[in-house]
């Protein structure tokens, strides 16, 4: 894979391509995650050394250096949500999952991590699942979701 | 409530260009190009624009600032690394008026001699960014991005880049170290980014809201915009209401409006009964008591006289339900959390409060450490790098102040 991207035409070093590349690798490594190979791959690359590829990787928290389940759900933790709605949605989703925060189900499909805020207070509690927002969580939603990304799984074989 | 810079929200089509500028976008551009960079500059400083992002600087002044710099190389930035707790302004605005964002950097480009700009926004905003990266698109097409912009000698492009997950990329020079791809670690200043910013070129950095509002100022020209709002803030502010209230949501309200009205009338809550405290400005704004309400008037040299701060704008509405010490605890765990770890009064002290709150909130803490509360946090406020150390504690002492009662219930004798 070639991590230059051409449309970024700008004058600076090739660290402007970094955060992208470690972005892009990511999301087509299979486990959501970045593996030290992959990061041995991306210094090559962009001529960056290893070691500032690695601080870069470990100061972001939507990069991840442990390989991560198929589907990625991040709880908000801000204040704001944790203290909304009447039920505990961490421990509806580790109920439902039966794994804790920063575990990854035993079939690889899902893991369970938090966030810091994603601007969906007015519809908080909220989650980002795959980067997407969702809000308002209560019990049958959550439910519901997980019900439909398992559907689809089996669906896909 | 208004509708001013948010007349482009409920557009049925984010991506359709016609429906913009059907409602007057662009009209403001074009009257751009036919005046001289200088004019525009000046006309921004007589509207008397200011930072929506929670500065409140001048904007103008910035501008002028950066536009005086000799560099052949400038550039403009759009910071739409929105995080703060509680606010989700810049997040409407991304979704629905990407091409009114634009508009306002190809303007500001075109103010300060800028050839390129770059739009940085937070990673947990990934499809926002797909939307801003298609829209620009469409206005290369259109040639209002682009080379000779709409024919004219001015070439401008625009980039968009995403975040990883970083609260303090929100701050300016976090953010240019995060483009450049390094760890989001804020600078030193001075020197400003409006003289040494994006590898060592002049840059100009402007916050979502505050583009929005540049097509609009040159649409309705000053005079019209100087209708809107006090005499010391002209304009509207956008408002992200939460929290106990029945609608919460984004509104535009002009600055000075009261913020009764915006957590009554617009909140639609009842009474006052039913509100333990209110924050404002997002996470590292002060909370208050409910019996405030009708003495605050949302503007920011008001409110500064009486300890608070507008900052981004958010309003949050805690319900009597929610668990103070459980709410504290997580908003300290928070600042540890996104505290980048290069000063240490930040990154010592966040932690050492975050672990107080925990113990806080599982019951019991000591003497010494309700002590060590007050010394740490104010040891952050005053000798922390930047802005996020700094306002870190800022909840945690006006709550403490605010429920005296029940954090005397927690330490042991």
């Amino acid at each position: 894979m070639n991590y230059d991207d051409k449309n970024k035409v700008m004058i600076g070093d090739k660290g402007q391509h970094l955060l992208e590349a470690l972005i892009l690798a990511q999301h087509d490594s299979g486990d959501n995650s970045l593996s030290e190979g992959k990061l041995e791959d991306i210094s090559g690359q962009l001529d960056i050394p290893l070691s500032r590829v690695l601080e870069v990787t470990t100061f972001y928290s939507l990069l991840s250096t442990t390989p991560r389940g198929h589907n990625i759900i991040q709880l908000c933790d801000s204040p704001i949500c944790i203290t909304s709605g009447k039920h505990n949605i961490t421990e509806l989703f580790e109920e439902a999952l039966g794994i804790q925060v920063g575990e990854t189900t035993p079939d690889g499909m899902f893991t369970l991590e938090q966030t810091s805020c994603i601007g969906a207070c007015d519809v908080s509690p909220a989650a980002l699942i795959n980067g997407v927002a969702i809000g308002n969580l209560d019990k049958s939603k959550i439910d519901a979701i997980l019900c439909k990304y398992r559907e689809e799984a089996e669906n896909d074989g | 409530m208004v509708k001013y810079i948010t007349k482009y929200l409920d557009c049925v089509n984010p991506l359709s260009l016609q429906e913009y500028m059907d409602k007057g976008g662009f009209a403001g551009l074009y009257n751009v190009l036919a005046s001289q960079p200088k004019q525009v500059v000046d006309i921004v400083i007589k509207a008397g624009l200011t930072g929506r992002g929670g500065a409140c600087f001048p904007t103008g002044r910035k501008w002028e600032a950066v536009s005086q710099q000799l560099d052949s190389q400038k550039y403009v930035i759009c910071n739409a690394d929105e995080g703060e707790p509680g606010t989700f302004k810049d997040k409407k605005l991304l979704q629905n008026c990407p091409f009114q964002i634009l508009e306002g950097m190809v303007i500001s480009a075109y103010a300060v001699g800028a050839t390129r700009g770059i739009i940085y926004v937070r990673g947990e905003y990934s499809q926002e960014a797909e939307l801003l990266k298609e829209a620009s698109c469409i206005l290369r097409k259109a040639n209002l991005l682009g080379n000779c912009i709409l024919q004219t000698k001015f070439s401008f492009d625009i980039e968009v880049y995403t975040g990883a997950g970083a609260y303090i990329c929100g701050e300016e020079t976090a953010l240019l170290e995060s483009i450049e791809g390094k760890r989001g670690i804020p600078r030193l200043k001075p020197p400003f980014p409006g003289e040494v910013g994006l590898w060592g070129h002049p840059t100009l950095i402007n916050n979502v809201e505050t583009l929005c509002n540049v097509p609009l100022i040159f649409e309705l020209g000053a005079e019209k915009y100087l209708n809107y709002g006090s005499k010391a803030y002209p304009g509207t502010k956008l408002i992200s209401l939460s929290g106990a209230v029945t609608n919460p949501g984004i509104y535009e309200v002009p600055f000075g409006a009261p913020l009764s009205e915006i957590i009554f009338s617009l909140g639609k809550i009842s009474n006052k009964e039913v509100i333990k405290f209110v924050q404002l400005g997002g996470l590292s704004g002060a909370c208050f008591s409910p019996n405030r309400i009708d003495e605050i008037y949302m503007e920011p040299n008001l409110l500064r006289e009486i300890g608070l701060t507008l900052g981004s704008g958010a309003v949050y509405v805690a319900s009597n339900e929610v668990d103070i010490k459980h709410y504290l605890n997580a908003a300290m765990h928070f600042f540890m959390h996104e505290s980048c770890g290069r000063c240490a009064p930040c990154r010592e002290g966040s932690r050492h409060i975050a672990a107080i709150t925990k113990s806080m909130k599982e019951g019991k803490i000591t003497a010494k450490e309700q002590a060590d509360l007050d010394i740490i946090s104010q040891v952050m406020k005053d000798t922390a790098a930047c802005g996020l150390g700094q306002t870190a504690t800022t909840s945690l002492r006006s709550l403490m102040e605010l429920f005296s009662e029940e954090f005397v219930e927690v330490v042991e004798a």
